[in-house]
């Protein structure tokens, strides 16, 4: 699939977004005034600023506001709906904690939540689609919710949580990519299938149906930089997790706690990155190609 | 609405005869012709003198199928949407554009409601759908929604452009859920098949696979080598030359 920016932009930063809103609902860290305004603003800016790169991928967004409609049967729609809930309720809590020094323990407990409900729901997003082997796993949504979570206590300053956490997320990270390599297989999705011609023989892509390239070429049959991908998996889980890990066990000091932060922030647009590249949709069979 | 319909009353759909098929690509051009000048936006192309690329609804592949014993087969292969009974591109879409007609089971997008987000062709296993990079919303066959309902037109016109172009006769069109419709009865005497059947998608559209090539080539026999050794005055020169 085609690792467009928008995408990766949005599953990475709302994810750690909605991870630190997450803990903030819990009362991790208990936090009011001017420190409660950072916490919640910088959850809300990086859930927001994700949710808004999303739009980026939209060719037609001026019926963007037309995708809260379909909850019922769409995981995409169910996102939209989740996310405003949960920035609704973080907001409430939000105001209690910053101006009224008040922390509603319930209404925090509903903002956690439904902010990993909403970390949920993106990765049914990706994790529904059998047309994608890769990602349509139970391991998908295991990812995306632990990644959130690691990243979550990260920013939330739960260092003694984060360091287990963010080791747990670099092996569900791991597993699910050993997993995910075998899916394609196992899907038994073939030329053969695809064409219905294995009865008779071995099909082998004669002529494409057109010269130059096409929507579903671009979009969902791109191969480019998949042979790195062993290197860049220990890269991603290195910066996600060890290196933050590192950092933590240190000596406590502002300038490695923003060394942590960003290493897991690029390490995790590293995985999103390798998310879509690696990704084969079924289609490509038909062009001889995944 | 985008749940899909439990049942619907007919099941339009088309029939691929996989063995009829000379790959000329004029479904291709009449599919374009008709669904840019009619209903919805037209089937932009970007680049057309340079490096072309655009949106079509159907698509001819051509294969070649190498049996166990005997020679390679070409086979030329018509894709477009199968208005499948278990469309997973209407269930993902989140506006609501995406629907399956009750009525007749045309799979159609409401280009008014499209947000062009693209879930709906990730989700399709046939690449059925392309976003048009023009209008910015998802494009898929309609079965001729403009014409089969058409009655401004002749009757004999009032099928898919792309049946109506066929000139080997490979496309048919018809109701599926009728067990005594011509469609119905060319699956059922031809074994048609399901493409991808294990994607779960239950497709309408059927493929008759290509028949088996040794019971329609006639000539076959007459054109067997009559004699492996020379003999006479042949096997005499045959000689002659290997000794030189």
């Amino acid at each position: 699939m085609h690792p467009a920016p928008s995408v990766i932009l949005f599953t990475t930063l709302s994810g750690l977004g909605f991870g630190l809103l997450a803990f903030l609902g819990l009362g991790m860290p208990d936090v009011t005034g001017g420190s409660a305004l950072a916490f919640y603003g910088i959850g809300f800016a990086l859930a927001v600023g994700g949710l808004v790169a999303s739009t980026f991928h939209l060719a037609n967004p001026k019926n963007a506001i037309k995708a809260f409609r379909e909850w019922r049967t769409s995981w995409l729609s169910r996102e939209g709906v989740a996310a405003v809930l949960t920035l609704t309720v973080a907001g409430l809590c939000a105001v209690g904690a910053a101006f009224f020094d008040t922390r509603l323990a319930p209404l925090g407990w509903l903002s956690t939540a439904l902010a990993l409900f909403t970390v949920h729901c993106t990765a049914m997003i990706y994790a529904q689609l059998k047309t994608v082997p890769r990602w349509h796993q139970i391991w998908t949504p295991v990812h995306f919710l632990t990644t959130a979570i690691a990243g979550g206590a990260l920013l939330a300053g739960q260092v003694s949580l984060a360091m287990p956490l963010l080791l747990l997320a670099g092996g569900v990270q791991w597993v699910t990519w050993v997993q995910g390599d075998k899916r394609f297989a196992a899907a038994g999705t073939t030329l053969e299938t695809a064409t219905g011609l294995g009865a008779i023989g071995t099909p082998r892509p004669f002529e494409p149906p057109h010269t130059g390239s096409n929507y579903l070429l671009r979009e969902m049959v791109h191969v480019v930089g998949r042979k790195h991908s062993q290197k860049l998996r220990l890269i991603a889980v290195a910066l996600m997790s060890v290196v933050p890990v590192i950092c933590l066990l240190l000596p406590f000091n502002h300038l490695l706690a923003a060394l942590a932060v960003l290493a897991h922030l690029l390490g995790v647009l590293v995985a999103r990155w390798l998310f879509f590249a690696q990704a084969e949709h079924v289609v490509g069979l038909y062009y001889g190609g995944r | 609405m985008t749940a899909l319909p439990a049942t619907t009353t007919r099941q339009l759909g088309l029939v691929i005869d996989l063995d009829t098929c000379v790959g000329c690509q004029a479904c291709v051009i009449a599919c374009k012709g008709w669904n840019t000048e009619n209903y919805g936006a037209p089937l932009s192309d970007q680049d057309p003198y340079g490096t072309p690329s655009g949106t079509f609804l159907n698509r001819v592949h051509s294969y070649e199928v190498q049996p166990e014993t005997g020679s390679a087969q070409l086979v030329h292969f018509p894709k477009s949407c199968l208005h499948c009974e278990d469309a997973p591109c209407v269930t993902v879409c989140p506006t609501g554009a995406s629907y399956k007609r009750v009525e007749d089971g045309i799979v159609l997008v409401n280009e008014t409601d499209c947000m062009g987000c693209g879930l709906c062709a990730w989700a399709c296993p046939y690449g059925a759908r392309e976003l048009d990079l023009a209008a910015g919303v998802m494009k898929k066959c309609t079965l001729c929604v403009d014409r089969i309902y058409n009655d401004n037109l002749p009757e004999e016109d009032r099928e898919p452009a792309c049946v109506r172009t066929c000139p080997a006769g490979a496309r048919h069109f018809g109701d599926f859920a009728d067990p005594d419709s011509h469609v119905s009865r060319l699956t059922k005497e031809r074994d048609g098949m399901d493409l991808m059947p294990e994607q779960g998608t239950k497709p309408v559209n059927k493929y008759l696979p290509p028949r088996p090539r040794d019971q329609i080539d006639v000539l076959a026999p007459l054109l067997n080598p009559v004699a492996e050794e020379p003999t006479g005055f042949l096997r005499w020169l045959d000689k002659a030359l290997e000794r030189l």
